[in-house]
């Protein structure tokens, strides 16, 4: 489904800032796959997912979603393909702009100078029910009204109104309380499976990354360390992760909040 | 003052109000909506009285109306063209094309600074022809403009309704979501200015045709001048949908021309009116923002006082 072929970035090349973020990076990831990612902060997950949704161009490498080469597509043409949420609620959505022109946007129906039809209303409202809180009773409330659970997981609504290929959860539910990271969570367990989606998940909670996906991915600067899939996956502990990452990083692992 | 008085300068506010507002719904769309503040506004609104007067001048009254808007397009495609694909900043890219249009104006007006309408047919005196003998007859710049005026909100409204026009909103609101929702935003940036540019032209153009004459300095200050319109409006209904926040703009300018029309009865001299437009934008911006701070500055100001009296 995605591939991606020794792909290298560095970041302020030339200058004495020079930061090699991503280092010869190769990974195949296979349709239907949930992959969660952990590394301490700096690892190279978040830029990983940039240089697949093409935040920037990469400097070196080839990147392939479903059989196309997106290496040098620009950033909103690859987002037909690529859903992504990340770690801030705010930065899915147009806080000014209500709940149904949000999901108007991202269902994306029509020409440009269609408006939204009753039947898109009526499927919004459908789609909003699967959420559970309420919204679906909201949609000509501002998005910035809403608090930043339910707009998480209207951002989760919106990145695959139309099933993308790939989904790119970036400590999606990190900012949450335990509560709503949950729910969101719960949510898009359900979403991912009922559409089958392909998906890869950054997150500093390894039992999280232990309890979901059948693959988990460990980085540290800029390369992937430890990789394990299937079965191997199933047997893994935290324990077994922080002795990996000993054994590959060539140092204990202290950040304190991948110990959770 | 009389009745009659007063009538007089509604009338009068209501005639300088109409055309402006079209300048006001332009910013509507790119300062509010787009959230670009488009500097060429005031080069873009002189090019759309050249373009007009030129054109009506050599007596084509009705493709005036529709140059006027074909330059103003061009204009904003200029723009949005600088501050998208060529890296320059959007403030400094409006300052640098309002430049270079003080130039094309002058050619357009065929290298001089004024032109003369008063025997020109144009779409006024059309309009008067037509109600010439009609209890309206003393009302046809009013009648104009008011036409233009609802076209271009009714325009506006159904527009901002269709998937181009909510991808332009949200590109002034997160252009972020914009690109995720597959969009590219330099798209919406450029047809959002384009048509802003088009209606402040025709802003413009009908200015210039309802005072029979064109000078290069028609519109200079008109970007301040329709901003505090834009945000007078913005203080009564700025929290509506947006029909009636289309209304507020067009209201915002006809309040605003009214306190100067009664200033200017009070013998405030007309060229103040540049000033206190400029006044009025400060206060409008920087009202709000002082008023969030007040909390903070009372605290210091009391915390300032009893440290005083401690150390005395």
């Amino acid at each position: 489904m995605l591939e991606l072929f020794h792909v290298s970035k560095t970041f302020n090349a030339g200058t004495a800032d020079a930061r090699l973020a991503l280092n010869d990076i190769s990974l195949h990831v296979h349709p239907g796959d949930f992959i969660s990612i952990i590394g301490a902060n700096g690892a190279g997950k978040s830029t990983l997912f940039n240089a697949v949704c093409g935040s920037f161009l990469t400097d070196e490498g080839r990147i392939i979603l479903d059989g196309q080469d997106i290496t040098l597509l620009p950033e909103y043409k690859r987002a037909k393909n690529i859903g992504r949420l990340f770690q801030d609620p705010m930065k899915g959505s147009a806080p000014g702009m209500s709940i149904e022109e949000n999901l108007a946007l991202a269902a994306g129906k029509g020409g440009w100078l269609s408006s939204v039809s009753k039947r898109d209303r009526e499927e919004f409202r459908d789609r909003l029910a699967l959420l559970d809180m309420g919204l679906e009773n909201r949609t000509g409330q501002a998005v910035g009204m809403l608090s930043g659970g339910q707009r998480q997981a209207l951002t989760l609504l919106m990145a695959t109104f139309n099933p993308p290929k790939l989904l790119l959860l970036d400590e999606h539910t990190a900012a949450l309380d335990p509560a709503t990271s949950e729910k969101v969570l719960a949510l898009t367990e359900s979403i991912v499976n009922d559409n089958r989606l392909t998906c890869l998940m950054v997150t500093h909670n390894m039992q999280m990354a232990l309890d979901m996906g059948n693959r988990i991915i460990m980085m540290n600067n800029g390369s992937i360390i430890f990789d394990a899939a299937g079965e191997e996956k199933r047997h893994l502990t935290v324990e077994d992760l922080m002795e990996q990452f000993k054994i590959a990083a060539g140092k204990s692992l202290d950040n304190d909040r991948m110990l959770l | 003052m009389t009745f009659i008085d007063v009538m007089g300068l509604g009338q009068t506010a209501l005639e300088l109000g109409l055309t402006s507002s079209l300048t006001v719904l332009a910013l509507f769309l790119s300062y509010t909506m787009l959230n670009v503040c488009d500097l060429s506004t005031d080069g873009c609104f002189t090019l759309g009285a050249c373009v007009g007067a030129a054109c009506a001048i050599s007596g084509h009254p009705y493709l005036a109306i529709v140059m006027a808007m074909v330059s103003g397009v061009c204009s904003g495609f200029i723009t949005a063209f600088l501050q998208t694909k060529m890296g320059i900043n959007s403030l400094l890219a409006g300052i640098i094309v309002n430049t270079g249009l003080y130039s094309i104006n002058i050619a357009v007006m065929g290298n001089t600074s004024l032109l003369n309408m008063n025997t020109t047919p144009t779409v006024y005196t059309k309009m008067k022809e037509i109600l010439a003998g009609t209890p309206l007859a003393g009302q046809f710049r009013v009648i104009v403009s008011l036409i233009a005026v609802a076209a271009v909100i009714v325009f506006l409204c159904l527009f901002l309704k269709t998937r181009l026009g909510l991808a332009i909103r949200a590109t002034g609101n997160n252009p972020d979501m914009v690109r995720s929702s597959s969009i590219n935003p330099v798209f919406t940036t450029i047809i959002g200015l384009c048509i802003s540019g088009s209606i402040t032209a025709l802003s413009g153009c009908l200015t210039a045709q309802a005072q029979k004459s064109v000078n290069i300095d028609i519109g200079s200050g008109m970007v301040t001048i329709a901003l505090a319109s834009l945000l007078i409006g913005n203080a009564f209904l700025g929290r509506r949908k947006i029909p009636l926040r289309a209304v507020g703009a067009v209201l915002g300018a006809f309040i605003f021309r009214l306190v100067y029309t009664v200033a200017l009865r009070f013998d405030m001299p007309a060229f103040m009116l540049k000033l206190v437009s400029a006044i009025i934008v400060v206060i409008a911006i920087a009202g709000p923002y002082l008023k969030t701070r007040f909390p903070e500055l009372k605290r210091r100001m009391t915390a300032r006082k009893d440290g005083r009296g401690r150390n005395a």
